[in-house]
């Protein structure tokens, strides 16, 4: 049914980057998130998986406090990144959103170049001294999300205009140019093809090395494929979280093997 | 019989169509409405459209073409000597369509017996004192020319109404049948039921075409006619306005088109920055309490009459102004009516135009656009400048090239706050006066209107016309280019 974790999936790190605790969402009326706890390490990909409106989206929205545009959203419990806690009122969402890049379910290029898209988070938080060196962010980022060779020759044209699997690695390397520490993913690869999706997937193999990578999915295979923990949500609440290769092969929660094996979704 | 009467019997014939067509459609199908090729009510709509349309239809051509060709009918037997000197042949008409009307009301009031109207001699009777006993009031004595072509008249007419009754009866009793004889449960009366509401369609925005396009021919005709009289380079190069019903008179469009850019343009500058500034607040900071509080709010100044704008310029802001840039304050300003005044209330009134079309443009603007420049670390308002007003920018370039037109068009507030003298100068605070303040000037009042002082409105309206409507289309070209930009 899936493709068995390799075992060089399995990291050494074990740095807590991530910790939530008692953590709850409210929209409106409706509690959305029901008392989540969950650590998640340094330089690993996790992974949410669960049935659609099981809330793993809006968990990864609180991480780098999204939620706070929506007005009937609110949080309670702490969630501390390097152990800071993000809600506190100290904290700027501004920054924090630099520092916890988000990728988003459909591709969402400005309607600006291919260039400027790049150097939009640079641009706004001042990382680039000169037009060289900002010359240099965007190469390193379209690089480092593997689209420099398909764009180099075309960076002032529309972003929008690139196929659908272009432009979410577009935005990719749109948020991995602001130098974040922690990429938020919420299913990058839905509105993609099977090419564009193995394209994506490699891509977060590699951005592994440097960053704390949260990617939400739909699809257990990719989720076995690129993850190495991952978290299972269910109406709320986290049922289960591990190591991929045991969620995958020896689950501890009944409900989390009846979703695996495809009986409830 | 009385148009009234027509209309009413073929509506019943119309309403009875439906419930006989739909009843002969259900019976036909033996009751079962399942048996049926459309529903019941089409075979009933199907019946009434029959019956209604054409006759409807000729109803309306027949009325709007028999006074026509009556008109040219007697006209043309009319001897042109029996028209005085004094008259042109449209007032003579005019005088037997008068007397003809007055024939048949006295008829109607029993004053006169039918046959006496049809026979009675102006040589022998004062015509114009009996149908003044009736309220017909009468300019001059009646000639016996117009007394009998007044008679030719009511006899044509009602020969024509009584065709008309007839064939209109006609149309609806043979749209009738057709329609009653094909009803049966294989008719297909949903599709034509279909196809006449397509036509129907078709036909409303036609009208609004042929409409346009009228108005435009009526302001071409009498423009051609101004040319005729003034000088086509006169009235686009001269740089005096100064009409004069006795001749003589300057009729140059530059210091009226000078006060109206000039007035636009202040009140675009008042009406731009404070539209856009809160079409942004409204979408992308208000919470949605203050926004369905603070949207209808500044539409309500979108309601408000501009002859009250104009009351608001000459009594608060002119005064106000006066108070600082008059003579007792800075000294440059002469009187309460200046281009700043009628600017600034303008601008006030151009305001929720600017910021409800750019309110809804802005609101367009995916949502994912602001999620991938919030989730990058972009504060509110660099989102806003960077990427939501970027992708709303051809959309706000049309909402403010259409407030332009809108500008451009207004008068009341022009002529209660801008003064009436048409001059050329930058001050900001001297009287100016725009096209539409001239246009309503010069065709009020008795001018004779064969005169270039009066057909002189027709050459701004048309001025007007062709710069409102090129603002019109670059706007929508703009939109329309810069559209896709986004999902």
């Amino acid at each position: 049914m899936y493709d068995t974790p390799k075992v060089e999936n399995d990291v050494a790190t074990t740095d807590i980057k991530i910790s939530a605790h008692g953590c709850q969402v409210y929209y409106g009326d409706t509690h959305a998130i029901k008392d989540v706890d969950i650590d998640i390490e340094d330089t690993t990909v996790t992974a949410f998986i669960g049935p659609s409106g099981c809330g793993k989206s809006t968990f990864l929205r609180c991480l780098n406090r999204m939620n706070d545009t929506i007005d009937v959203c609110r949080v309670e419990g702490d969630i501390k990144i390097d152990g800071e806690d993000i809600y506190d009122p100290k904290v700027d969402p501004v920054q924090l959103r630099a520092k916890v890049g988000m990728v988003f379910q459909k591709p969402n290029p400005f309607p600006k170049s291919i260039y400027d898209n790049i150097a939009y988070g640079p641009r706004i938080h001042g990382l680039a001294k000169s037009k060289s060196d900002l010359d240099d962010i965007v190469e390193s980022a379209l690089r480092r999300a593997a689209i420099w060779d398909e764009v180099k020759d075309r960076l002032l044209a529309p972003g929008t205009g690139l196929s659908g699997g272009q432009q979410q690695r577009l935005c990719i390397a749109r948020a991995v140019a602001t130098e974040p520490e922690v990429l938020l993913m919420d299913e990058p690869c839905s509105a993609l093809d099977p090419i564009a999706t193995a394209q994506v997937e490699e891509l977060i193999d590699e951005l592994r090395g440097q960053y704390s990578v949260v990617i939400v999915t739909h699809s257990m295979q990719q989720a076995a494929r690129v993850s190495q923990k991952t978290a299972f949500f269910h109406l709320g609440n986290l049922v289960e979280y591990g190591d991929t290769g045991q969620i995958f092969t020896n689950p501890q929660d009944q409900r989390t093997e009846s979703y695996i094996t495809g009986r409830i979704g | 019989m009385p148009v009234l009467w027509l209309v009413l019997i073929v509506l019943v014939m119309a309403v009875a169509g439906y419930m006989l067509g739909r009843a002969r459609a259900l019976k036909s199908a033996g009751g079962d409405s399942r048996d049926l090729h459309s529903l019941p009510s089409y075979y009933g709509a199907n019946v009434t459209i029959m019956t209604l349309v054409p006759a409807v239809g000729i109803l309306i051509v027949w009325l709007l073409v028999q006074p026509i060709l009556i008109d040219r009918t007697i006209s043309s037997t009319v001897p042109a000597e029996a028209i005085s000197d004094s008259m042109t042949r449209g007032l003579f008409m005019s005088d037997v369509r008068r007397i003809a009307d007055g024939l048949d009301l006295a008829v109607t009031e029993g004053a006169m017996g039918r046959d006496e109207a049809d026979n009675i001699r102006a040589e022998f009777t004062d015509i114009r004192d009996r149908l003044g006993n009736l309220g017909v009031a009468l300019g001059s004595d009646v000639g016996p020319e117009v007394l009998r072509a007044a008679q030719r008249y009511r006899t044509m007419s009602s020969a024509g109404n009584l065709l008309m009754t007839l064939a209109v009866l006609a149309a609806a009793g043979v749209g009738f049948t057709i329609s009653y004889m094909a009803t049966g449960k294989n008719f297909r009366a949903r599709n034509v039921v279909e196809k006449v509401i397509r036509y129907l369609l078709i036909f409303a925005a036609t009208i609004a075409i042929l409409t346009t396009i009228g108005i435009l021919l009526s302001l071409v005709f009498n423009t051609i006619e101004f040319f005729r009289l003034y000088p086509a380079e006169d009235f686009f190069l001269g740089l005096t306005w100064s009409p004069s019903f006795g001749g003589g008179s300057e009729l140059g469009i530059l210091p009226l088109l000078w006060g109206t850019l000039y007035i636009s343009i202040i009140a675009l500058l008042v009406a731009v920055p404070i539209g856009l500034f809160a079409a942004i607040f409204l979408s992308e900071y208000a919470s949605s309490t203050v926004r369905s509080f603070a949207k209808p709010m500044i539409e309500v100044l979108a309601g408000i009459p501009t002859i009250v704008y104009g009351l608001f310029a000459l009594l608060t802001v002119g005064p106000l102004l006066m108070r600082v840039f008059g003579d007792d304050g800075i000294g440059i300003m002469q009187a309460g009516t200046a281009v700043m005044t009628a600017g600034l209330v303008m601008g006030i009134m151009l305001i929720p135009f600017v910021s409800s079309l750019s309110d809804d443009i802005i609101n367009a603007v995916p949502q994912s656009m602001r999620d991938g420049s919030l989730g990058l670390g972009a504060t509110r308002s660099e989102t806003v400048k960077q990427v939501v007003l970027p992708a709303a920018l051809p959309g706000i370039v049309g909402a403010i090239l259409l407030a332009a037109s809108r500008a451009i068009g207004e008068t009341m507030i022009v002529v209660l706050g801008a003064g009436a003298a048409a001059r050329l100068s930058m001050n900001p605070f001297d009287a100016m006066t725009t096209v539409t303040a001239k246009i309503v000037s010069q065709l009020t009042g008795d001018a004779d209107f064969a005169s270039p002082e009066a057909l002189v409105a027709f050459a701004l309206g048309m001025t007007l016309f062709v710069i409102t409507l090129g603002l019109n289309v670059f706007a929508l070209y703009i939109v329309r280019k810069y559209r896709e930009q986004y999902e």
